[in-house]
């Protein structure tokens, strides 16, 4: 799950991070007090949506820039009108963009140097990484191809934590001086706290900054948290933004289903998350493009597949559907009762192709063999997929 | 024979009292494995009973092991207390423990993965399949399942599957066993970010295993556990091995089901594994479809005979 920057920053502060004040405005109407809450003079003010990138990004309306400095509160205020509803498109949102919700005011600070700090989990090594460079404000991939030396990693014995000498030892590397230094590892230590306590997938901030007054502290903050822990942080939960998510996705999640959108304009409904990201890809290999990723999961019921239909029809550009069931243990009959009766409450009118192995799976073909409807039998994957293909390119 | 299990391995579940731990329990007693404990703490003294069999249940997996020598633990407890069912089954000293259970907190897997470090106790999994050994019986009854894998799919015989999915196994499993291709072991890692036994362990056992001809190697998006296991096949197996990754359509950033099944770089996606793939002499199957065919087709390179 991901959250906003005013929302991370909020966090950072319940650990002791000192962060730049800012303040958030949902409503227009909120902008006034908002900014009076702020110090005369320069403000930034910023769109928060959940992507990176928006600095750089434009609105749908041609405004440029998802990121602005302003000279006084009357810009800042005209500037936040124009974010403000708007949509946000940038490197990392696609073509379709974000709507901006929320905008976030803060003073502009003065920078002295830029840095990168991050703490994610490593996998190779089942340990926390913290990952940190003296070239901050950039892309961080950009710099670990071009400039490998400038990238400093710290691992973490989960049985210690972080020990002192690590953090010294980052901040030599860094090239902090020594007031730098102090402000430094104690803001390491505290991020460090966070990402472990709130069980954070990962803590990034780009740009670091050190001040001329050697403070060091986040401008950014990029945070997410591992979805399989958030049944023990209810205030970190409370924080999650449905306006973010696909609407699809969220009515998935109710039925246990798992989706992720597409572009493409064949829908798949599959068993298992190796068997679904397949699927799609079979698709692909026989000339086609796939709609969605979705898995019903190891014992999906009637149900659930009714429902499986219902969010993939949603999908105005879905042409055609696959249904790939390997039933190991679920019963390929169930699957092919929900798939008729989804057929059939809904009308579907698309050309559907099932393919059924497994698990009772001729009691499968038969059912969907005597009711009438005009499904596509596959044999294999690669089968199904073409025959699918082919009926959605009219070939 | 085989890796990790034998057919006649003895197995305890813990979680057997619960509906999808007993379903699991029922179904590999009827597919004939050994499963001679449940473990449900407060539950002890308890019997479980399905077709004649009367399985004891005990309150703690020392006391489960010790009475009835049951050296492997299948995991199907709720996923806030599956790290803690995980230490007890290294503390009780087992071999080996299978975590079947989704959604464990990754948190709890760092913490729990340096704990049992050193230890001699194995862990597969967690969010994984588990494992199969066929048995000589028909639809390879006799053999010990450990999980939830659909046993009756297997033959006994020589190639070995590992997998990070349950479904691509079985589909591998399926193309095998159609083609008269029986298998060795079958393999499920899991699907979480941190599991216990990575693609690599595996392949390093089925390599020194003479009961293993062939190796089907599966895997997907995320995490770099293949291309290590493609450079050491390179280096060091003669075996013949095709292998799969699943998700080259996968948008990059997005988790696809299995919570490790993510691209967050140029290394792991399905382009960049499968050209270590080529690079390592693996047969790539070019679809799903193609898994059993790829083996053949590097088995017949080597002149290794697989059935």
């Amino acid at each position: 799950m991901n959250i906003h920057e005013y929302q991370a920053k909020a966090l950072f502060e319940k650990f002791g991070v000192h962060v730049p004040k800012g303040v958030a405005a949902k409503s227009a109407a909120e902008f006034d007090s908002a900014l009076a809450q702020l110090p005369e003079g320069k403000i930034v003010v910023k769109s928060q949506i959940h992507a990176g990138g928006r600095g750089k990004g434009t609105f749908t309306d041609g405004f440029k820039g998802g990121v602005k400095l302003c000279q006084s509160r009357a810009e800042a205020k005209e500037i936040a009108g124009k974010m403000l509803g708007n949509t946000l498109v940038t490197l990392q949102t696609g073509p379709a963009g974000r709507k901006v919700q929320t905008v976030y005011f803060t003073g502009a600070d003065s920078i002295k140097k830029e840095y990168y700090l991050a703490i994610l989990l490593d996998r190779a090594t089942s340990r926390p990484v913290i990952v940190a460079s003296t070239e901050g404000g950039m892309e961080i991939e950009k710099v670990a191809h071009e400039t490998p030396d400038k990238i400093f990693k710290v691992f973490i014995d989960p049985a210690y934590g972080l020990a002192d000498y690590q953090v010294r030892e980052l901040c030599f590397k860094l090239g902090f001086n020594p007031a730098e230094m102090k402000n430094a590892s104690k803001l390491i230590r505290q991020l460090y706290t966070m990402f472990w306590e709130c069980d954070a997938s990962m803590v990034e901030i780009n740009p670091l900054i050190s001040t001329p007054s050697d403070e060091v502290y986040p401008l950014d903050a990029k945070v997410s948290f591992d979805d399989n822990s958030l049944y023990r942080h209810p205030e970190i939960t409370a924080l999650r933004d449905l306006n973010e998510e696909d609407p699809k996705e969220i009515k998935a999640s109710e039925h246990n289903l798992s989706y992720i959108a597409l572009d493409g304009n064949i829908a798949c409904l599959v068993n298992g998350a190796g068997l679904a990201m397949s699927t799609m890809d079979i698709i692909k290999h026989y000339g086609g493009n796939p709609a969605n990723f979705l898995d019903v999961g190891g014992g999906a019921s009637k149900e659930q597949v009714m429902a499986a239909f219902e969010i993939i029809l949603t999908d105005p550009n879905v042409k055609g559907i696959l249904v790939n069931i390997f039933g190991g243990i679920m019963d390929c009959d169930v699957i092919a009762h929900g798939v008729v009766a989804a057929a059939k409450e809904i009308g579907l009118k698309l050309p559907l192709v099932v393919r059924l192995e497994g698990n009772n799976a001729d009691a499968g073909k038969a059912t969907l063999a005597a009711s009438g409807l005009t499904i596509t039998s596959g044999t294999t994957m690669a089968d199904a997929a073409q025959k699918i293909v082919a009926l959605v390119s009219g070939k | 024979m085989a890796i990790l299990i034998k057919p006649d391995t003895k197995i305890l579940i813990q979680g057997i009292t619960g509906s999808f731990g007993g379903k699991h329990a029922k179904l590999s007693l009827d597919y004939g494995t050994q499963v001679v404990a449940g473990v449900t703490p407060g539950k002890g003294g308890q019997v479980f009973e399905h077709n004649g069999h009367k399985v004891p249940v005990f309150n703690t997996v020392a006391e489960a092991a010790a009475k009835t020598g049951a050296t492997v633990s299948a995991v199907f407890v709720p996923p806030p207390f599956a790290a803690d069912a995980i230490l007890e089954c290294a503390d009780a000293g087992l071999d080996l423990v299978v975590v079947i259970t989704e959604g464990i907190p990754i948190k709890d897997m760092v913490r729990v993965k340096r704990a049992i470090a050193g230890k001699k106790t194995r862990l597969v999994g967690p969010n994984c399949p588990g494992l199969v050994c066929p048995g000589p019986g028909e639809q390879s009854h006799g053999g010990c399942r450990i999980g939830i894998a659909p046993g009756y799919i297997n033959k006994q015989g020589h190639v070995g599957v590992v997998s990070r999915s349950g479904t691509l196994t079985y589909e591998a499993v399926y193309q095998l066993t159609e083609k008269n291709i029986g298998q060795s072991t079958t393999v499920g890692i899991g699907g979480d970010p941190v599991n216990g036994t990575s693609h690599l362990d595996v392949i390093k056992m089925f390599a020194a295993d003479p009961d293993t001809h062939g190796i089907i190697m599966i895997g997907e998006i995320g995490g770099n556990a293949e291309v290590e296991a493609a450079r050491w096949i390179k280096a060091n197996c003669d075996k013949p091995v095709a292998g799969f990754i699943a998700g080259a359509t996968a948008p990059a950033g997005r988790r696809m089901g299995h919570a490790g099944a993510i691209v967050g770089g140029a290394e792991d996606t399905a382009a960049a594994k499968i050209a270590v793939f080529k690079e390592c002499g693996i047969e790539v199957a070019e679809t799903p479809s193609d898994m059993a065919d790829a083996l053949l087709r590097a088995a017949k390179a080597k002149g290794v005979t697989l059935s």
